[in-house]
């Protein structure tokens, strides 16, 4: 049995059903009916035709679980006039599908496992240990999710920048669990990048497989992040990165820059480099001007003054530090960093130290602890 | 997507405003207020914010190692000055904004006089996983 073909066909079976008229919901059970029947009966009896077995039988599911339903026979009706399934292109159904799961009505976290379990087909109980809560949870948020769109018609064109926005979420989240939805983000990114033609949806996909790249080397093997600059470039996954710049290059030639495409731009010119001292700051500064331009994001700008840091000179760095917000995620640490570089061992200490205190995460929190413990160690008490 | 825990006090958070122990609540004010903690739980549940949620007994030990081959020492005459923990919910919520709205509406869980206690509840960020696109470019 094929799980991968399986999950493979899932949302372009869900995607006709719901386009022939069914509910949401209803189209969603049916569908995983037909997988399990798939499951049973395919190592005896594989079909011919995979899809067009799986919308057939889905198809049937649906009908009888509707049958009773006196309102619903009409719509029933008005279907079976429909010419039976065949193996027409299923292209339009699951980009709409993209659309349905990340419909803006839905919340973030909505969104994300929507998308995960009809366009990924994953089970619920996989959504829920990869996001650390209770199964029961994962399925109130899917069926809230389900009941918000099940009344969106099918016939309006979505935005793909939601679109993108959710399924970047999904790939933030990482590993953990039996679900690498990095790994999850990746596949359904490419997927959408098959039937839709957007620079940047060809953008997160090159910045994606370009930072995941780098995911070996990021993390000693007792879970410490390890800095860029220290990263054993070895371990970078060079197939990936040479698969990411060679779609941004094609996106790029579109000449239809998006925020997407900036990002990625500077991943490629941190995984080009053989060594962290090659690294082309003064054209990676170049990409964060223009992703200042492009969404004008305080974070944007604290990362643009990274940059300025290496391209210019750590006094250059802390200039352009100086205009931002103290208050930002990671200004602290940022400030640290070029204090460090530029000398002031105390200052960059108590600033290590003040970061490390407002660390979202453990790992972040223990790397800069050890930074300001590292300067501390160095000076006299 | 993030994941807060709350905390309820039994000792050592600020006084509530409807400070009333709860032992001269009652009985009825006492099945309301349950009423109310297991409502609110279940409404999180369907909503897909809820994670876990338990309760503590009111005693406590402070317990610390005291050298080799010696009993763990535990505290002895000034527990009832310590805080007190009396149970925690842990929620996933999409924003910081809605944490501290399901933290404000816990407070208001039902007291003496079938009034909102108004007592003060610790909300608090778990650390994450690290995410897989460094914010910081250097990171």
């Amino acid at each position: 049995m094929n799980e991968a073909l399986l999950r493979s066909l899932t949302p372009s079976v869900l995607g006709i059903l719901v386009r022939r008229g069914a509910d949401f919901t209803a189209a969603e059970d049916a569908v995983q009916d037909a997988l399990l029947e798939a499951v049973r009966v395919w190592p005896a009896d594989p079909p011919r035709d995979a899809k067009g077995w799986l919308v057939t039988v889905a198809w049937r599911r649906f009908l009888d679980s509707t049958r009773s339903d006196a309102a619903r026979r009409r719509r029933e009706d008005r279907a079976d006039e429909e010419p039976a399934p065949g193996s027409a292109p299923a292209v339009d159904d699951t980009l709409q599908l993209y659309f349905l799961c990340a419909h803006p009505s839905l919340t973030p976290s909505s969104a994300v496992a929507l998308t995960l379990r009809a366009v990924g087909g994953l089970t619920t109980r996989q959504i829920a240990r990869a996001y650390l809560v209770p199964e029961a949870t994962m399925a109130q948020r899917i069926s809230r999710a389900k009941r918000t769109v099940s009344g969106v018609r099918f016939d309006r064109p979505g935005d793909v920048a939601t679109v993108l926005r959710v399924l970047y979420l999904v790939f933030n989240e990482g590993y953990s669990g039996d679900v690498d939805l990095a790994a999850e983000a990746i596949r359904l990114t490419r997927q959408l990048a098959a039937v839709i033609d957007h620079p940047e949806v060809k953008g997160l996909l090159a910045l994606m497989l370009l930072h995941h790249a780098r995911r070996a080397a990021r993390t000693a093997p007792d879970g410490t992040l390890v800095p860029l600059a220290e990263q054993d470039r070895g371990r970078w996954d060079t197939e990936a990165i040479a698969e990411g710049v060679a779609i941004l290059q094609a996106a790029l030639a579109r000449d239809r820059l998006g925020e997407f495409q900036a990002q990625a731009a500077v991943a490629a010119l941190h995984a080009d480099a053989p060594t962290a001292e090659e690294t082309d700051w003064v054209q990676i500064v170049e990409w964060y001007d223009e992703l200042v331009r492009l969404t004008d994001s305080p974070v944007v700008r604290l990362n643009r003054a990274v940059a300025v840091g290496e391209a210019d000179g750590p006094r250059a760095g802390l200039a352009a530090l100086a205009a931002l917000d103290a208050s930002l995620p990671r200004h602290a640490a940022v400030a640290a960093h070029l204090h460090e570089r530029d000398g002031d061992l105390a200052t960059a200490a108590r600033l290590y130290a003040e970061a490390a205190h407002k660390a979202p995460t453990l790992a972040e929190r223990d790397h800069l602890t050890l930074q300001a413990a590292r300067l501390h160690s160095r000076r006299p008490r | 997507m993030a994941k807060y825990l709350m905390l309820k006090h039994y000792r050592g958070a600020p006084a509530a405003a409807n400070d009333v122990p709860m032992d001269r609540w009652t009985p009825e004010e006492i099945s309301a207020h349950i009423q109310y903690m297991n409502d609110f739980a279940a409404r999180l549940e369907k909503t897909g914010e809820f994670v876990d949620g338990q309760a503590l007994a009111p005693e406590g030990t402070w317990v610390r190692y005291d050298g080799e081959g010696r009993p763990p020492v535990t505290d002895g005459p000034f527990a009832e000055t310590k805080d007190l923990i009396a149970g925690w919910m842990v929620i996933d919520v999409d924003s910081y904004e809605r944490a501290v709205e399901l933290a404000g509406e816990l407070s208001a869980a039902p007291g003496a006089g079938g009034k909102p206690i108004h007592e003060w509840l610790e909300l608090r960020p778990f650390l994450a996983a690290p995410p897989t696109i460094p914010e910081c470019p250097h990171g």
